[in-house]
């Protein structure tokens, strides 16, 4: 089943022909409206004339999240702000965030990739799509809202929180389909044994996880417990957000990236060199309709490979494989874009903290855990406990203010966190994907 | 008046507290009080011992985290009532006790009661003005 039957199914020659049709227009408007582009693209001594073939777009510099910043807030934007009618924004390393602004016809688009994720997913109109990504800047939340609207399915906006009511409204509700992080879905089953309810006796058909890696024994695990076909999604809101890509039903095969609006490319993270189909290295994503912030050769930092093997689902678009880690230090921890330097930065501000200090990631009851170890120096001491719980509170809630996640802050000895070798180890991952 | 106190920054883990009295021990320090604060994850130990500098340096070269703090040691007439009527006066006199520990010895007929004020030298006043017996550091060390 197709959301959109003639794009989603165009034979590849037809699909490459749009898609250099685009990147020739995006690359104007950039070239044209965007002041960074205009000097990236005369440095590397490239006019948008240059684009004659999709091959071509190797030549362009690339864009990164460093940009973006440098261009905080609305430096990137190519169209007027009065045409920007949606501002979203993702966490950045320095405190300030990612700002992207969508026009109306940028919202249209991504609600229509988003039902086209949908349907590929398995839902459908008639559906009754229980929304539990968060609602607010982070993209989760509404670009699924106005996805699962597009479809024409009914749409329950719960965004997360408050696991017991979500589970007495997907009783109650009749929800099918469950849109959330694939650990907030584990959360949700353990939620609901404690109170006694079976997940076998819900309605739910379909879920829709992503904004977190997860790995393929964690779709056992959610299908068994949940009772439902566990799908892969992939967004980040620098490109759209949710919806870039989606694995389909029929195949659960590595997830369809919507080429008519995005071209993939993978390279190798060290050397910036594209690497064939099926080697393993960066995605890099070049928006090829968008209005607001077109994004050329955007370097994601995620590490997946890309497939043109014909599916089984007969949709022409490439398939990225699993996303399987970064290329950059970024951690994700419950769907929250975390850099250990944000961490730093919030010690460091804190008077009188020795920066040397321990991340500690782990998966408890489904749900991911931080905490940050900070050595205790003679700056920091005191002689009362009062003092020293207060200053653990303090780290607790800046981290909290600052990125929005909980985290327990644990008080150790000077020297008590291992020193290695170059480059210092701040962060212990102990989940597995 | 005052007396200087050491105090030690201790992650709960075995072997801590053994490895800093081995430490004192090997270097020939005594200790003469003591306290050990304590929540789940750490703990402070806070001494009174017979040579702070010693006990100071050679603890921080071990790479322990120690400051010095300065408590008042205040006798107190070893019988009911003794303790409650010091801090009654300290209470009257809106003086807050961040903590306490008694001495290991006692000092004639009397108690020791070490003591971490808010205010350290309105507290010495305080206690002076109601003839409590407040004691030098050095008399304590060599105790």
């Amino acid at each position: 089943m197709y959301f959109n039957e003639e794009f989603e199914t165009l034979p590849r020659p037809a699909l490459e022909a749009l898609q250099l049709k685009r990147l020739q227009a995006v690359v104007e408007r950039v070239y044209a409206n965007v002041p960074f582009y205009k000097a990236s693209f005369d440095k590397a001594g490239l006019r948008p004339a240059d684009v004659r073939s999709l091959d071509d777009l190797q030549r362009f510099p690339f864009t990164t999240k460093q940009d973006m910043r440098d261009s905080y807030p609305y430096g990137l934007f190519a169209a007027p702000l009065e045409e920007v009618v949606r501002i979203h924004a993702s966490s950045g390393t320095t405190g300030k965030p990612t700002v992207v602004g969508y026009t109306h016809k940028d919202i249209e688009t991504w609600s229509e990739l988003m039902a086209r994720s949908f349907m590929a997913a398995g839902a459908h109109r008639g559906d009754i799509i229980h929304n539990a990504y968060g609602y607010g800047l982070f993209t989760g939340g509404l670009g699924a809202h106005y996805g699962a609207e597009r479809l024409g399915a009914s749409v329950i906006p719960i965004s997360g929180g408050n696991t017991k009511r979500q589970i007495m409204i997907m009783q109650d509700f009749g929800s099918t389909v469950l849109t959330c992080t694939p650990s907030y879905s584990l959360f949700m089953a353990e939620e609901a044994r404690a109170e006694g309810i079976d997940f076998k006796k819900l309605k739910l058909r379909v879920g829709i996880f992503g904004a977190e890696p997860w790995s393929e024994a964690m779709r056992g695990e959610i299908e068994a417990k949940l009772n439902l076909s566990a799908i892969d999604i992939y967004g980040l809101s620098e490109i759209m957000g949710p919806g870039v890509a989606i694995e389909c039903i029929e195949a659960k095969k590595g997830l369809h990236i919507w080429e008519d609006h995005f071209i993939p490319e993978i390279i190798d993270p060290a050397t910036g060199q594209r690497l064939p189909e099926g080697e393993r290295g960066e995605l890099v994503i070049t928006t090829i309709t968008k209005q607001g912030i077109p994004l050329i050769r955007y370097r994601t930092r995620d590490i997946t490979s890309i497939s043109y093997e014909p599916c089984v689902c007969g949709r022409t678009h490439a398939r990225m494989s699993r996303m399987s880690g970064r290329s950059d230090d970024m951690l994700i921890i419950r769907g929250v874009n975390v850099f250990p330097s944000q961490i730093e930065s919030i010690l460091v501000g804190i008077e009188g903290v020795e920066p040397h200090y321990l991340l500690i990631v782990d998966r408890k009851d489904n749900l991911d855990t931080l905490e940050v170890h900070v050595e205790v120096d003679e700056g920091l001491f005191s002689d009362e406990i009062k003092m020293l719980q207060l200053l653990a509170k303090r780290i607790e809630k800046e981290i909290k203010d600052v990125l929005g996640i909980t985290c327990t802050a644990k008080l150790v000895e000077p020297k008590s966190i291992q020193r290695s070798e170059g480059k210092a180890v701040r962060v212990i991952d102990k989940r597995r994907f | 008046m005052k007396v200087e106190q050491i105090s030690i920054f201790i992650e709960n883990k075995s072997g801590r507290l053994a490895e800093i009295t081995r430490i004192l021990g090997e270097s020939g320090i005594n200790i003469r009080a003591l306290s050990l604060a304590d929540t789940s994850d750490f703990g402070i130990l806070r001494l009174i011992v017979n040579d702070v500098e010693t006990a100071n340096r050679v603890l921080k070269e071990k790479g322990f985290t120690v400051n010095k703090t300065e408590v008042v040691a205040v006798e107190v007439p070893d019988r009911p009532g003794g303790l409650g009527a010091i801090l009654q006066t300290l209470d009257t006199e809106q003086i807050n006790v961040e903590y306490m520990y008694a001495f290991v010895e006692r000092c004639g007929g009397n108690a020791v009661i070490i003591f971490r004020f808010d205010e350290t030298d309105k507290a010495i006043d305080v206690l002076k003005a109601n003839n409590f017996s407040v004691l030098a550091g050095e008399r304590l060390y060599s105790m």
